[in-house]
């Protein structure tokens, strides 16, 4: 790690409120999750939480001097999004098979 | 940076709590990729981003869809046990006291004497051409003999939970279906 990489002290002071208030948001995140009465208010909790995630390491990354961290926040915003698709289809259709939506379809060579 | 490692920890054990107390098995799903974004993220912190790059990928994207199909086949709710039994909170309190002690003999996080600190044995790299009658490669005579039952251990781990995840999502008709597709494939 370079030193050159590394914040001043005005922008690390800055950065750091920033992660106290993204750590806020996700208390909050939670909060609505554990309480949520549909469905839907936890789906969008946990897809908020996987966001607040991605912000705090990128945050802390820059932090620490240390880009390679943003390469795992990539990674997680992927896993976020494949979590969701994966949840809603779910709650649609109750299953991840095709063949219990389009009968035939899954099974074509 | 110690309070952002302090208010990760407290985010973790908030989670388990509500994984704990929820009856809603959806939600608690839910709740579990929270803990795994939340582990990571803490590993990360701790400097160990190979960790927390398997636990992101494991941990919140494949296990959450292994354990929504599962519930797909079985139910969506728990039920609630009638009785409160101590026996689990006993064994658990022995677990974690355990475990806490185990921790008292390892090196302060970041400590220089920490073996992983200290240069590996250069032993191996001397001895093991003569050990393995001529193997010029380290690795893997580390791997296959010094380590042997580790990695053996380690295979049938891996086999075993393949095999578990596949006999419990397994369906019927799927079977079907693939017996089909294997004739299918034997005509063509």
């Amino acid at each position: 790690m370079s030193p050159d990489l590394l914040p001043s002290e005005l922008t690390s002071g800055v950065l750091m409120a920033t992660s106290f208030a993204v750590l806020l948001t996700m208390i909050l995140a939670l909060v609505r999750a554990t309480l949520g009465p549909t469905v839907f208010d936890r789906v969008l909790a946990l897809n908020m939480f996987g966001t607040k995630t991605v912000l705090l390491i990128s945050v802390v990354s820059f932090v620490t001097g240390r880009s390679d961290f943003l390469d795992l926040a990539l990674l997680y915003s992927l896993m976020n999004f494949i979590g969701m698709v994966a949840l809603l289809r779910f709650t649609q259709y109750n299953s991840f098979s095709d063949s219990a939506v389009i009968t035939g379809e899954s099974n074509e060579p | 940076m110690n309070l952002i490692v302090f208010a990760l920890l407290a985010l973790l054990a908030i989670t388990a709590v509500a994984i704990a107390k929820l009856r809603e098995l959806w939600a608690v799903i839910m709740f579990t990729g929270i803990y795994s974004f939340l582990s990571a993220s803490w590993m990360m912190i701790l400097d160990a981003p190979d960790v927390a790059f398997t636990e992101a990928a494991v941990g919140a994207g494949i296990s959450t869809v292994l354990m929504l199909s599962t519930m797909a086949l079985t139910g969506k709710a728990e039920e609630i046990p009638r009785k409160k039994s101590l026996v689990p909170l006993f064994v658990v309190l022995v677990t974690g006291a355990t475990l806490v002690y185990g921790t008292l003999d390892m090196p302060h996080f970041g400590s220089p004497n920490a073996p992983v600190q200290v240069y590996p044995d250069p032993s191996f790299v001397e001895r093991s051409e003569a050990d393995m009658h001529g193997l010029p490669n380290v690795v893997t005579a580390l791997l296959a003999s010094y380590r042997g039952y580790d990695t053996l251990g380690e295979t049938t781990v891996v086999l075993t939970a393949g095999i578990a995840v596949l006999l419990i999502l397994r369906r019927d008709d799927e079977e079907k279906d693939e017996s089909a597709q294997l004739a299918g494939n034997k005509t063509s």
